[in-house]
């Protein structure tokens, strides 16, 4: 600390401008998303290790065995590990909110005149953006090992909005569980614990036809599974609107079930 | 919203001198009474301090003014404007610095400020200007472009500070200001507190520490257990605990309990040591009790280094007050 200019403070007095929108508040929100991305891009390869080292391993470990070939292994995968990078992607969310609120930073947002979801709003805005460059990624590394989408361009583009949607969804419940529990370790330790057994239990990694019946009976109606066929469906360009219906049915209901959750736990804190 | 405390039927019309006005403040947090029904009228354009131990309350009370927590029991009108029923107007009024720099630690200092800048309403052109304005005032330009986590404590607390000026506010909280800051850092943000004080900013700040309070606040309420026990200037309270306080500092500190003991025979009432082990302070009345309560002293052979007669300190205020001292030794790191 130097110099008395500083502790004499010159400052003039400030009016409020005219009050920002809701809309413009959420974007603020979105920006302040990307210039986490800037600033932090290691957050990124923690999204994408797991799921690049799971195509990996899964593709050239278990693909043969599994589907004759590692080639029709990986054609059947893809758009499985899709869903489950963007399911495990929504826990970060969670902790991210968890960190921001754990430091203080949201008293800082609820004591502004701002539009009270427009910091969630801006999550939103980050995780979208994050689902995407982390789609995108395995994507890439997919065609590179010779996954090709039946679709093609316009079936991938079907494919990624139906991924958006999904962790828009699931995004509600980590931000539920960012908003409730105190520590973000403990966020990644609940979301991963209660994630793995419904991403396994599910028809992302084998065909469920092989399992016992009454395994097979929860995999059929798990939400992952459903999301998982759909997605396979749009990529090969075979979907049909029943398929997509239902990998949106969760989604949907985790919307409307969660968002009020999420403002009343918000006020209430 | 419980109205049935006391006096919660004020009107607000006569409080517009007041900057806060608060009556009957109840939080509670499952079977603790957090704060237990306070009243506070805060004047418009001056430093009002509250001061008390940790966990006595300060932090909810200051919380629930700045619309961050809800009363279950009270009510109050900052800068006009009901807590309750216009939150958003409040809002609009104030802005708070927390105890915890509320700061996003991966960005740089000057797009916090930006951030905060655009959410107030500004467009991007204003919203850097006034961003590049701030950090020349609080001598963060150069630090401008640096993430916040690479930042000092006293440059954390000048940002964050900071940012609660970026529309200047009718009431500006802190909450304990200088707690976690060395003396250095202390004595500026004490400086910034007064500018702004002088320029019109209503300030209501926290503090654990007794000579914060008396170094700054023109009125001071003393809390402990989630109530109010006393209010005043920093004059008032120390009149209030009587003057005639006689301070002695022992040759030998290992004597400390027997002088305690004779004082207190002599003199009655509490006597307060310092946390260093070699200090004694008592009430004594008059400056003839005194002698006769320092003779006892030297007739028992207990060799004085110094001794004063003086009014009591803003600590033996608090300790006449509370029954206890105003921290406790080796307490006065931030508590999470």
């Amino acid at each position: 600390m130097n110099g008395t200019a500083t502790d004499a403070l010159m400052l003039r007095p400030v009016a409020r401008p005219e009050p920002p929108s809701a809309f413009s508040n959420a974007l603020v929100f979105g920006w302040r998303a990307v210039l986490k991305f800037k600033h932090v891009p290691e957050q990124l390869f923690d999204l994408v290790m797991t799921p690049i080292m799971f195509t990996l391993l899964f593709t050239f470990v278990f693909g043969g065995a599994l589907a004759g070939s590692t080639g029709d292994y990986l054609q059947f995968f893809l758009p499985g590990i899709l869903v489950q990078t963007i399911v495990f992607n929504a826990v970060y969310s969670g902790m991210g909110l968890s960190t921001d609120l754990s430091k203080g930073l949201f008293d800082r947002f609820r004591s502004l005149p701002i539009w009270s979801l427009s910091p969630f709003a801006g999550l939103m805005v980050g995780d979208v953006l994050r689902h995407l460059i982390a789609g995108g990624i395995i994507l890439t590394i997919g065609l590179i090992l010779g996954y090709r989408p039946e679709a093609g361009i316009v079936g991938v583009i079907a494919a990624f909005a139906l991924l958006v949607a999904i962790g828009f969804g699931t995004g509600w419940l980590f931000i539920v569980l960012g908003l409730m529990v105190r520590t973000p370790t403990t966020v990644m330790t609940l979301g991963f614990t209660f994630l793995f057994p419904v991403v396994f239990a599910s028809n992302i990694m084998v065909d469920p036809a092989t399992m016992p019946a009454w395994l097979r009976a929860f995999v059929d109606v798990n939400p992952v599974s459903l999301m998982t066929t759909a997605m396979r469906g749009l990529m090969a360009g075979n979907a049909t609107p029943g398929q997509i219906a239902l990998a949106l049915a969760a989604p949907i209901v985790l919307t409307l079930l969660l968002a009020p959750v999420t403002l009343w736990l918000y006020r209430r804190r | 919203m419980n109205l049935t405390s006391p006096g919660a039927t004020f009107t607000h019309a006569a409080q517009d001198a007041l900057a806060i006005s608060a009556r009957g403040m109840v939080k509670i947090f499952g079977e603790l009474r957090a704060v237990d029904g306070i009243d506070l009228d805060v004047p418009r354009g001056v430093i009002f301090a509250i001061l008390g131990p940790n966990g006595a309350g300060k932090t909810t009370l200051m919380r629930m003014l700045a619309t961050l927590a809800t009363p279950d029991a009270g009510s109050a009108a900052v800068m006009g404007h009901d807590l309750v029923t216009e939150p958003h107007a409040v809002r609009g009024a104030i802005a708070m610095t927390g105890q915890f720099a509320s700061l996003d630690e991966d960005l740089t200092g000057r797009e916090n400020l930006i951030l905060l800048s655009r959410l107030w309403g500004f467009r991007r052109r204003q919203a850097k200007d006034r961003a590049d304005e701030l950090l020349a005032a609080f001598d963060l330009a150069d630090a401008g472009g640096k993430q916040v986590k690479d930042y000092s404590g006293g440059m954390r607390r000048r940002l964050d500070i900071a940012a609660s000026l970026i529309v200047t506010p009718g009431v500006l909280f802190l909450d304990e200001p200088t707690t976690g800051l060395d003396p250095k850092a202390r004595q500026s943000v004490w400086r910034m507190i007064r500018s702004l004080a002088a320029s019109g900013v209503t300030i209501l700040l926290t503090t654990q520490y007794l000579d914060e309070a008396d170094q700054l606040a023109a009125r001071i309420a003393v809390i402990d257990h989630g109530r109010k026990i006393a209010e005043g200037t920093s004059r008032e309270l120390k009149a209030a605990t009587g003057s005639g306080f006689l301070h002695v500092a022992l040759a030998d500190a290992a004597r400390i309990d027997e002088a305690a003991r004779l004082l207190e025979a002599k003199l009655g009432g509490s006597v307060q040591r310092s946390v260093e082990g070699a200090e004694l302070s008592v009430m004594a009345g008059s400056p003839q009790r005194a002698n006769e309560a320092l003779a006892a002293l030297i007739a028992a052979g207990i060799e004085l280094a110094d001794f004063s007669m003086g009014s009591p300190s803003l600590d033996e205020v608090f300790f006449a007050l509370t029954g206890g001292p105003a921290q406790p030794a080796g307490q006065k790191e931030v508590e999470r």
